[in-house]
């Protein structure tokens, strides 16, 4: 087992030849691009299948069962349809945190008091401005945490992908590791994957979290 | 104080399934309440006042009935008839100034003079100094004044009010009492305002109408004008008489209703408890 000097020089020797850099640009990239794709349909399908029993359902039930899945049994699938590049890894991606973002999403306006909807009715709110201007802003907190389990995901997905699959990225630079039998550059990029997900998660997320909560007035949790 | 007719509700009834069997909650209910004035529905919890006032905002359907607001019938909740909720209902994510700002651009308002009408709105309530504070920061008496505040800024044609001050401690609430009868004269607001709490009631009324379980008869029990001098206040004597009497007509209302149901289901614990029917107790024992 390689001493902590011996990851750190290993470390600073990727670090120099600019593979960890070139690698940690392009699994942000997808990462980034198949979050995306999640938040962006995910937050607006959770809202749809929690306002209205026929997509719950429905869709709703289909969401639920996709749970069951681990985001990787998708790659097979996607590199039929895709073939062996960006887009299959996306697809693993986006069908790794899209159900959690939903699912979450869907959970917590279906929670929600019904008292701000039905204040806001009395005012004359209703449709597409209901939505915007109370349901979205009212289910802000457990957006949040759904967004952020599905960052979660969105990562994991994504380093499974890029173990299994060949071409560029953190996950591949930790198989080409162990290809080299160099236990040292495997235990340095775990290191960097680990310390992504604790940035996001605490700084990005947790400074979220902590003003939405502020802001709401809710207690810390 | 009285005006033309503002708010008619004309023999309202509503019926709810609940597992299998139905619950009257209201039958035909009719009132008036004239502009400027201050109603007053009072009755003991379960009796459908809160029913009654979601079918009059819109956010409920009655079976049979109708409600017209100046002479027009109402479907679904509009702006015309704001509704103050029992914990005010106000949106978290917004400062107070926001919240009000809210209800003044539902009335298509610009966001300058949004600004400028939410802070109007605020004096009135005495709030204009936490216009930037958020909800969390305020007492629940604030937040019910920033409620009222919120509601007035839709300019409604009726301000329905459920158990506003219910969940505030007794001080707050006398403070409140004579808050509102102030913005109800200032504002020249048409009231009606849902209570079980029949001091309440007469502090703030010109009128109060007793509604009780339905049960078969019509929900309405009875109507008190209420003539005593403002400003009141929740302990002026003659405040405490006049509630007094609504209090008593209240606990017959029930008791008739209870005598009703004991027909059915005799409430048994209880002749037991008072030992005056001791052969009941036997055969309840054997
Ligand atoms: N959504 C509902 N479903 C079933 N029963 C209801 C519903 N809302 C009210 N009720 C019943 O209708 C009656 C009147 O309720 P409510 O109007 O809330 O009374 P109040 O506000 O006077 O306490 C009660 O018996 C209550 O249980
Ligand atoms: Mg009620």
């Amino acid at each position: 087992m390689p001493g902590p000097a011996h990851v750190a020089e290993s470390l600073w020797g990727l670090l120099a030849d600019g593979s960890l850099l070139a690698s940690v640009a392009v699994s942000m990239r997808r990462v980034c691009e198949g979050y995306a794709v999640s938040v962006l349909v995910g937050v607006p399908l959770g809202i749809l299948i929690a306002r209205s029993k026929a997509l719950e359902d429905t869709v709703g039930s289909l969401v639920a069962g996709l749970q069951a899945l681990p985001s990787i049994c998708w790659l097979p699938l996607a590199l039929l349809w895709f073939g062996l590049n960006d887009t299959a890894i996306l697809f693993v991606v986006v069908m790794g945190s899209l159900v959690s973002v939903t699912i979450s999403v869907q959970d917590g306006v279906h929670n929600l008091s019904p008292g701000y909807v039905r204040a806001a009715r009395t005012m004359g709110v209703r449709g597409l401005a209901l939505v915007h201007h109370v349901l979205l802003p009212a289910s802000l907190p457990s957006v949040l945490t759904g967004i952020k389990l599905g960052w979660a995901y969105a990562w994991r997905a994504l380093m499974a992908g890029e173990l299994l699959f060949v071409s560029v990225g953190l996950g591949h630079l930790l198989m080409t590791g162990r290809e080299l039998g160099d236990m040292a550059q495997v235990l340095a990029v775990m290191v960097v994957i680990a310390a992504i997900g604790i940035f996001t998660d605490r700084v990005v997320f947790g400074n979220l979290e902590s003003y939405v909560r502020d802001r709401y007035g809710l207690g810390r949790a | 104080m009285s005006g033309g007719v503002k708010l008619e509700i004309e023999s309202v009834s509503k019926q709810f399934a609940t597992a299998g069997c139905t619950v009257d909650a209201l039958r035909d209910v009719s009132l008036q309440v004239a502009e400027g004035e201050f109603l007053i529905l009072v009755g003991l919890s379960g009796c459908g006042k809160s029913t009654l006032l979601n079918i009059v905002a819109g956010l409920d359907q009655a079976d049979s009935g109708r409600v017209k607001i100046s002479g027009r019938p109402v479907s679904g909740p509009g702006r015309d008839r704001a509704m103050v909720f029992q914990d005010g209902a106000l949106f978290p994510w917004l400062t107070a100034a926001q919240n009000v700002e809210f209800a003044l651009r539902q009335r298509g308002l610009g966001a300058g003079q949004c600004r400028l009408r939410a802070r109007e709105y605020l004096d009135l309530v005495h709030l204009g100094d936490f216009a930037d504070a958020h909800v969390h920061q305020l007492s629940g008496g604030m937040r019910q004044r920033v409620a009222i505040a919120r509601a007035l800024a839709l300019e409604p044609e009726v301000l329905l009010m459920d158990e506003p001050f219910s969940a505030l401690d007794a001080q707050t609430r006398e403070e409140l009492y004579v808050e509102l009868q102030r913005i109800w004269l200032e504002a020249k607001a048409t009231i009606l305002f849902v209570t079980h709490n029949t001091r309440e009631a007469v502090t703030l009324g010109d009128r109060v109408v007793l509604l009780r379980r339905p049960n078969g008869r019509p929900s309405v029990q009875g109507e008190f004008p209420i003539t005593i001098l403002r400003p009141r206040e929740i302990d002026d004597t003659d405040v405490a008489e006049m509630a007094k009497r609504i209090a008593i007509a209240m606990r017959d209302g029930r008791d008739l209703a209870e005598l009703e149901r004991d027909h059915e289901d005799p409430p048994k614990t209880r002749r037991l408890l008072r030992g005056d029917n001791p052969g009941l107790g036997r055969s309840i024992g054997g």
